[in-house]
């Protein structure tokens, strides 16, 4: 495509926003016909004005930003002018070149040692940092790494006869393991929940009953032991209930004394 | 040298050493110190040192072989010197991978700044990162998601594994070329506008 091009235009070089060039540009290094391959090789616009940079010899670190500038425009309208679509970013530095060319058109407040005041000064720093990165890029593609330069010395071992003793058995130890699986299906089996004989609701209307009417019982006539320790729980529960609900008065005449319990007066909203 | 390499014999339990020899060539990965321990039974497990010693006068035997017992982040390995790296390409027919520019540039951005968010990458770059890149890195297990940093979308973080120092033959982040440095700025006023 491009040798095309390049045949139709030999008079017009190039059409670059709108005006046509009839000869390329002094300051074009690469031949124009290069530019495909070389667009492709390119990681980028730092990668590209890295490029234009070295490929002139200038100072990374004092970069004449109008002859870079006008280098690069000149690229990227070829560029454009060719197949390529051009991504985002390159266009995008060549915003952030021109904001740079014309903020030092400005004058500025003379202070030569502050390089930060520089507009140039961020775009050298990055400049600088892709560099690095680059140069450590290719210095990892050059160290040895596995696959090419590095291969892992393994001896096969699926031929190595793995020796598992077989444990020895005793009649008693099957014994003992059908006893546990005969033990464990027992403790499957379902089992029914009976339902609460001793509820502590009941307890409660009937410690209320025992309650209406005489006045106190003794703290221990509650319980009936013959209902054993569930019994005597939920007596004991009751009666906290109760007590909770204001329905009755634990009473203690005298320290240590025996507690007794009675209805509260005017206790209950019913 | 006569004398450094008595020493260490005394030292060497040449039943361990043999072992040592059988386990690394027998894994398939490489094999730190406490993993050549661990496989010794409890009661009968040799000292740290007893192991490192061990490892020491393998790499030394080996000195002068085709083979050589290597440290990389991970542990030890036998490879193949890398002097006969180009006999031992010739067996395969696979060309050996290579690498684009651009995945070169991301790992080495990680492997350098570590830890790094895909912003602070794209940033050094000048370029958006692809996602398939992230995920290849990821699945090489070449780079892991250390944390997320604490800024607006909590980006991942990034760093690179032991995984990826094995590969490149590594055995820390500081055997890794050293970076250059800096160039301080010294810029000029433009006379050409």
């Amino acid at each position: 495509m491009s040798i095309n091009l390049v045949a139709e235009s030999r008079t017009v070089t190039a059409m670059v926003a709108g005006q046509p060039y009839l000869d390329w540009p002094d300051d074009l290094y690469i031949p124009p016909e290069a530019l495909e391959v070389f667009l492709t090789t390119f990681e980028g616009p730092l990668d590209l004005l890295l490029y234009l940079i070295r490929k002139q010899n200038l100072d990374i670190v004092n970069i004449p930003i109008a002859q870079i500038t006008k280098q690069y425009k000149i690229y990227i309208e070829v560029m454009s002018n060719f197949r390529f679509e051009l991504a985002a970013e390159y266009l995008l530095m060549a915003a952030l070149l021109a904001e740079i060319k014309s903020r030092m058109l400005l004058p500025r407040q003379v202070n030569v040692e502050e390089d930060e005041d520089d507009p140039r000064a961020v775009l050298v720093r990055r400049l600088q940092e892709y560099e690095r990165i680059k140069k450590a890029a290719e210095e990892l593609d050059e160290i040895p790494r596995m696959e090419r330069d590095i291969f892992i010395a393994t001896i096969d071992t699926s031929n190595v006869n793995v020796h598992k003793p077989k444990p020895e058995v005793q009649l008693q130890d099957i014994v003992l393991a059908l006893h546990a699986v005969l033990k464990r299906v027992d403790q499957l089996t379902h089992h029914t929940i009976t339902k609460e004989a001793l509820s502590v609701r009941e307890r409660m209307a009937a410690i209320m009953i025992k309650l209406e009417g005489s006045g106190s019982f003794l703290f221990a006539q509650f319980f009936t032991y013959q209902e054993g320790r569930a019994g005597v729980v939920v007596a004991f529960l009751a009666i906290l209930e109760l007590s909770k609900a204001e329905l009755i008065e634990i009473l203690q005449a005298e320290p240590f004394g025996e507690l007794r319990i009675r209805a509260r007066v005017g206790g209950g909203n019913d | 040298m006569t004398e450094k390499s008595a020493e260490p014999a005394q030292r060497v339990n040449t039943t361990v050493k043999r072992i040592v020899e059988a386990l690394l060539f027998a894994a398939e990965q490489p094999m730190s110190v406490a993993q050549l321990q661990a496989v010794f039974p409890e009661l009968e497990r040799p000292e740290r040192v007893i192991i490192e010693a061990a490892v020491e006068a393998l790499c030394d035997d080996y000195r002068n072989q085709a083979i050589g017992l290597h440290k990389v982040a991970s542990g030890y390995r036998f490879q193949v010197k890398t002097d006969m790296a180009d006999w031992v390409a010739r067996l395969f027919s696979e060309k050996p991978p290579k690498y684009s520019r651009a995945l070169l540039e991301t790992i080495a951005i990680i492997a350098y700044q570590q830890p790094v968010t895909r912003g602070d990458i794209e940033e050094i770059r000048g370029v958006s990162v692809s996602s398939n890149m992230i995920h290849t890195l990821l699945d090489r297990e070449w780079i892991k998601v250390i944390a997320h940093k604490e800024a607006p979308g909590r980006p991942a973080l990034y760093a690179t594994t032991a995984q990826f120092l094995d590969y490149f033959n590594l055995d820390s982040l500081a055997a890794m070329p050293p970076l250059q440095e800096l160039q301080a700025l010294a810029l000029e006023g433009e006379m050409e506008i």
